[in-house]
């Protein structure tokens, strides 16, 4: 299979495009970012995925599948620029896919779709409502951008799209939002909140996406491989100090004495969990993480001993 | 894990059937620690502080699911922390029960993870659903927080029931075990329910005893059990079927109590 990869040069675009030459698919990536060391087999285009330069990529190559890996989050762009990426990249996506006859779209979204909250459940359904907009006002252009992908569900009935909401990831590599929250000696939570939090190991990412591909699954998916711990034991077992605090003082302290930089809105996101329910996906795909969370914190902890 | 957390509880705990990973944290977060040390806590006034006389264990089944359903008696959790104990001191292998807390508590630090560490979490008919496809024991209250707003006189009334946890049970095909509880409108005298002081705390409301405070009175408790109930259905039937099944269920309830509160003033069991 052509395989088309924007967003190729993250952490996970790179594990994807390795599984995937290995199983002796063909990959081409759009990344504006660099991929110095990419293997010979990939087929790099350093274009923005919003110009017409990609859109000459699907013209020429014609690919058979798309996964789309170009979404950011807060911690890396700030507001107007992310909505263009996320909002603007996803519907290039998905037009292009349409336009040029790719067969298979996966979007790879996230589980902070369903947002944190008091009243909300443990374990949210596919069809549970996206309450990230209102609890953590940051991630509604991803919220958006998922959204955008589902409609194609009905708009594009000869395009099979999967999207896929992935929980947390956590690994040796340190990417992504719950790792760079847990980065430094110490780690802030608010007093009297401990919530769960739910991660899977990078690899057992890819996996999952390696696999959304091969069996060609239509719908919407969460995505999880082990069971969510407490927070609290996130922190220990990672090493570091957990410093509670009331949650006026942790608002207002916020990016100083090394405590990461945090939207507001994330508040709600450390006093309660987000969880998905994931069965769906296993048995659609017979998808088994080969992780446990706890090996999953102690390559984490390995990778980024405290100093 | 020694700290306040009872041996001989810890060892039971280490036979409670729950898939607990290696570091002692279930798929719902309810933690070994949390529960050996709240249960150390409970065992005190199960054993030593309350004089609780329990009846009919041998109903609730050793494993699977089932819904444990019964009276409030008293105006704070104690029921539920009663009926909690007994099924960890008196069922082998020990059963934890799993309550629905009310929705206010996970807003209130410490609260909130204490109940969710523990495995009572926020009262949401997804949760109970998932508990009890998850063969859990869950307790229910169906009268809520009217049922905990008893005065001392209305002690031994039933105030109206849901109809949720009937439909629930048969969708997921779940013996309810009703019980009836004894003794906690004496433990906890309430005079009247503050719901002012109740609003400035962010709870329902706040009782009020002869003494002010809703702190229990050591006296003597007893919770029944009574024969299991299972309704055949989906959970989607008219309204009249369920509320049918509801009456028979209270009154199985108020006949647990009856028999409990005759007993208790010492006419056989």
């Amino acid at each position: 299979m052509r395989v088309l990869i924007p967003g190729i040069s993250g952490v996970l675009g790179h594990m994807v495009a390795h599984r995937l030459l290995a199983e002796g698919h063909e990959v081409i990536g759009i990344d504006k970012r660099p991929w110095p060391d990419a293997p010979p087999g990939v087929e790099m285009h350093h274009v923005d995925i919003r110009k017409r330069p990609a859109e000459e990529v699907f013209r020429k190559r014609r690919p058979h599948a798309v996964i789309h890996m170009a979404t950011v989050t807060h911690l890396v762009a700030r507001t107007e620029e992310r909505y263009r990426i996320n909002l603007g990249g996803t519907r290039a996506v998905f037009e292009h896919a349409v336009q040029y006859g790719v067969e298979h779209a996966i979007f790879v979204g996230r589980h902070t779709y369903y947002g944190a909250g008091p009243d909300s459940p443990l374990y949210h359904h596919e069809d549970d409502p996206p309450m990230a907009v209102t609890t953590f006002p940051e991630l509604s252009d991803l919220v958006a951008a998922d959204l955008y992908a589902c409609t194609s569900l009905w708009r594009f009935p000869n395009l099979a799209t999967s999207v896929l909401r992935f929980c947390y990831t956590l690994g040796p590599t340190g990417h992504g939002t719950l790792a760079t929250f847990l980065r430094g000696r110490r780690v802030p939570t608010i007093l009297g909140f401990d919530p769960l939090y739910q991660f899977m190991h990078e690899r057992d990412v890819a996996n999952a996406i390696v696999l959304a591909l091969t069996s060609r699954i239509r719908g919407v998916y969460n995505v999880a491989g082990p069971q969510p711990v407490p927070l609290s034991l996130l922190i220990r077992d990672t090493g570091r100090v957990q410093i509670p605090l009331p949650e006026v003082v942790f608002a207002n302290l916020l990016g100083r004495f090394g405590l990461p930089r945090l939207p507001k809105g994330a508040l709600a996101h450390i006093k309660y969990p987000v969880v998905i329910d994931a069965e769906p996906f296993r048995k659609a795909t017979g998808f088994q993480h080969e992780i446990s969370e706890i090996q999953a914190i102690q390559e984490y902890r390995s990778a980024f001993p405290v100093r | 894990m020694a700290f306040l957390i009872d041996r001989e509880v810890a060892d039971r705990v280490d036979r409670v059937e729950i898939p607990f990973n290696s570091q002692g944290v279930d798929p719902y977060g309810i933690s070994k620690k949390y529960v050996a040390r709240s249960l150390t806590m409970l065992t005190f006034l199960y054993k030593k502080y309350f004089r609780v006389s329990v009846f009919g264990t041998e109903n609730v089944p050793a494993r699977g699911r089932a819904m444990l359903v019964g009276n409030h008696s008293g105006g704070v959790a104690l029921d539920g922390a009663m009926v909690n104990a007994s099924m960890f001191w008196e069922m082998n292998p020990p059963r934890l029960v799993q309550g629905m807390a009310e929705k206010f508590i996970n807003r209130v630090p410490f609260m909130g993870e204490w109940a969710n560490r523990t495995g009572h979490l926020t009262g949401l008919p997804e949760h109970a659903e998932r508990l009890l496809r998850d063969n859990r024991l869950l307790l229910v209250f169906p009268e809520g927080a009217r049922g905990t707003a008893k005065l001392y006189h209305e002690r031994h009334s039933l105030v109206d029931f849901g109809t949720g946890f009937v439909r629930l049970a048969m969708k997921t095909q779940t013996p309810i075990i009703p019980f009836g509880f004894v003794g906690g409108g004496e433990a906890i005298p309430t005079i009247i329910n503050s719901y002012t002081l109740g609003a400035l705390v962010g709870a329902p409301y706040v009782p009020i005893t002869p003494y002010i405070f809703a702190i229990p009175l050591p006296v003597a408790l007893e919770l029944r059990y009574g024969e299991p109930l299972v309704f055949e259905g989906t959970g989607s039937e008219d309204d009249e079927v369920v509320q049918g099944y509801v009456e028979r269920i209270k009154s199985a309830i108020a006949g647990l109590i009856e028999k409990g509160a005759a007993h208790r003033k010492g006419g056989g069991q």
